[in-house]
């Protein structure tokens, strides 16, 4: 029997790993990608909860989540692509425009 | 050690290691690559803790979906080689470091967590809906259309806008 504990551990350092990834890059792109890490360290959790709990609504948040990171990375792509048009880089720090 | 458990160790350590590897690859197809691998392997949790239609859209949607989404966009892109140097910030053990904290710190607030057991168990679902002894599946699809049924709509609205904002955002402007 795997305790409930372990699950929660494994989804924390997930979602550190993906902190640390958003933090660190400056690629665009992985900092998009490190944001769909933490979706799904919280999903991770989620599930285990709903497991344990023996409680379905967490299979039902799960859901929600999914479909607003499919939601978000559409969006976000898509800003990367009129960006990289305009600018021609995908690094964060060349991006200044907003600064005024 | 029980079977479960080193299956759940098998599975924690693909994951993690894929996920740091993932953040720390310089070429984005590489990171693609290892998060796809990353996905399979959270979705064999997910049917270890008895979720198989979370595991189903965990398979569909993120490595199906996003993951091609991902892949179009670097190739689209034409990214130069020489431009992917200085990818990562100077002080990047800053972040390490921080990051690290955060771990610790959530690891301790939640260690030797107890869960007392839910109101909308599947065993009192189907008894409530009439559908005694039918899977799991069906008992979230029956949630999801009665109590749920507002979420589900604005979830459908929320792709809505979001398949007319990408479309907009990347049409060439003239």
């Amino acid at each position: 029997m795997v305790p409930l504990d372990w699950y929660i551990w494994l989804a924390s350092a997930l979602f550190c790993i993906g902190v640390f990834g958003f933090l660190s890059r400056r690629n665009i792109i992985i900092m998009l990608m490190s944001i769909e890490l933490m979706l799904n360290a919280v999903n991770i959790s989620l599930v285990a909860f709903s497991h344990y709990m023996n409680d379905i609504r967490g299979h039902i948040m799960v859901f929600f989540i999914i479909t607003v990171a499919a939601a978000e990375a559409a969006i976000g792509l898509a800003i990367i692509i009129a960006m990289f048009r305009n600018n021609d880089t995908t690094n964060v720090d060349e991006m200044t425009e907003l600064k005024g | 050690m029980t079977l479960s458990q080193f299956f759940f160790f098998y599975n924690a350590i693909v994951i993690i290691s894929t996920a740091l590897l993932m953040v720390t690859r310089k070429s984005p197809v590489h990171s693609v690559i290892f998060m796809l691998i990353m996905f399979f392997h959270v979705a064999g949790l997910y049917l270890f803790l008895n979720a198989e239609f979370v595991a189903a859209l965990q398979v569909i949607v993120y490595a199906g979906a996003i993951l091609v989404l991902f892949l179009f966009v670097i190739f689209l892109l034409n990214l130069k080689v020489d431009r992917l140097e200085r990818q990562s910030i100077a002080n990047w053990p800053t972040a390490a470091v921080l990051s690290v904290a955060m771990f610790t710190v959530i690891a301790m607030a939640t260690s030797g967590m107890q869960v007392g057991p839910g109101k909308y168990s599947i065993e009192s679902l189907n008894r409530s809906f009439g559908i005694e002894g039918s899977s799991h599946i069906k008992a979230v699809g029956v949630l999801l259309y009665t109590k749920y049924i507002f979420p589900f709509e604005a979830a459908s609205l929320i792709l809505l806008v979001a398949m007319i904002g990408a479309i907009v955002l990347a049409k060439k402007s003239r």
